[in-house]
């Protein structure tokens, strides 16, 4: 018996908690739910006038995968917290950083399924185009979902101890992701929208160095964050 | 040169908050023995197991394992290293088989599926394995629990609680399995309140109270 490597324990760790959210759904379910309200509450808020819904659609397609993004990251979590499995996990033994990692994949797989759910209610509720850059569009989802999971990750481990972990989650979460949402949010416009200037492509630029930021400096501070040094 | 010794604490002590809960501990375990634990509730054992099981680490003093320090080597004592705890570290919502695979493909045994379903038949649970955990009885829980410690054939063997949740079959069956378990070589180190129980399985004993080392015999 050999102890399995760095990305093995990442599969293994992203692989089972595929398993996990196949079995009960409740993740997903809960996500899509509290997103579509959200979606639904800003046009409602915004009133009847196309143009202004579909100008702001970016940012509120991005507010409504940030909200939801609570939801399923403290979740991911709290099935570790219970039975103390997260501890079973580096006894097993599993590499902290491999966690991290099946983590992250794990919780940025499921924010990009919801924001694809989420593109045809984008469309019926704030009249946005799709057909302009599709494929710059997804880029633009997968790399700003990624932005929201790799410190989410972190910041949901450290607080899934915590007695108030609902409320630190966001106020510990939000604040760092300011720049990399308005990048994200950007991003999405011009992909959606005129692009005249080709603004594009930097926009992703910027959401890709943000991407990498986050990965680095949660991979090297989560082992910190689990392990009961 | 004599092998190092299986578990070696040097002046262990661990604190939470303002509480310590191990003060100053010192002992060593040869490989191949085994130890009895004893003490009131809240004395410490349960600590003391976590932290030779590297799941934590003293506050001040030092921890070695088969020459090893526990902090520095977590990495190659972990694979040595089996801790069957309070906290069972399943997952609720996967099966009895899907939660033992997974440990199997972390710990990279050959042919993990076949080495599941033995397990599983052994511990009297292959009929239930593709249920979920979450519906099982406390019992059965502890049951996939000792199957997950035997996929590990550990060389140190950490048991809190062993015969808590069992039916007397089931206690009898752990208790062969601790006997396995040394005549494989393990070291083994068992925290009960079963002290009779405990007597008949261990050659040493460690009695905690309030975190500090009362009696040696």
């Amino acid at each position: 018996m050999k102890p399995v490597g760095l990305l093995r324990g990442a599969w293994l760790v992203l692989k089972k908690d595929w398993q996990l959210e196949w079995r009960t759904r409740a993740r997903l379910t809960a996500t899509v739910f509290f997103s579509l309200c959200t979606l639904l509450l800003f046009s409602f808020a915004m009133g009847p006038g196309i143009d202004v819904l579909r100008a702001h659609a970016p940012g509120y397609l991005w507010l409504g995968i940030l909200f939801a993004s609570v939801l399923s990251l403290g979740e991911s979590f709290r099935v570790e917290a219970e039975n103390q499995s997260l501890t079973g996990l580096l006894l097993a033994p599993v590499d902290a950083r491999s966690i991290f990692l099946g983590k992250v994949l794990g919780n940025a797989t499921l924010l990009f399924g919801l924001a694809l759910l989420l593109l045809p209610v984008t469309v019926a509720l704030y009249d946005v185009d799709l057909s302009r850059n599709p494929g710059l569009l997804l880029v633009a989802l997968a790399l700003g979902c990624l932005g929201i999971a790799a410190p989410g990750t972190v910041y949901s481990a450290m607080s899934s101890n915590a007695r108030a972990r609902d409320v630190m989650l966001p106020l510990l979460l939000f604040p760092v992701l300011v720049p990399m949402l308005l990048a994200a949010v950007s991003a999405t416009r011009f992909a959606l929208g005129k692009d005249v200037q080709e603004q594009l492509p930097s926009w992703l630029k910027l959401l890709t160095a943000f991407d990498l930021i986050y990965l680095s400096v949660g991979f090297l501070v989560f082992p910190r964050v689990v392990e009961d040094d | 040169m004599s092998d190092p010794p299986a578990i070696e604490l040097k002046d262990v002590s661990k604190r939470f908050g303002p509480r310590w809960a191990i003060s100053r501990l010192s002992f060593t375990l040869a490989p191949g023995r085994s130890l009895l634990l004893t003490g009131h509730n809240g004395s410490g054992k349960t600590t003391l197991l976590r932290m030779i099981a590297t799941a934590t680490f003293p506050t001040l003093g030092a921890i070695e394992l088969f020459g090893q320090e526990t902090r520095r080597h977590r990495a190659d004592l972990r694979p040595k290293v089996a801790l069957l705890s309070h906290a069972n570290f399943l997952y609720e919502d996967l099966t009895a088989a899907q939660n033992l695979s997974l440990a199997a493909q972390l710990l990279g045994t050959d042919a993990p599926a076949t080495k599941v379903a033995e397990l599983l038949d052994r511990v009297g649970l292959l009929a239930r394995a593709n249920n979920p955990v979450r519906q099982f009885s406390a019992g059965m829980r502890k049951r996939v629990s000792i199957a997950r410690l035997l996929l590990k054939a550990p060389k140190l063997a950490l048991l809190d609680e062993p015969f808590g949740e069992l039916d007397p079959a089931g206690i009898t069956q752990m208790e062969g399995l601790i006997r396995e378990l040394q005549a494989q070589g393990a070291t083994v180190v068992l925290a009960t309140h079963l002290i009779e129980q405990g007597l008949a399985l261990t050659q040493e004993r460690l009695h905690l109270e309030q975190g500090r080392k009362e009696k040696v015999s």
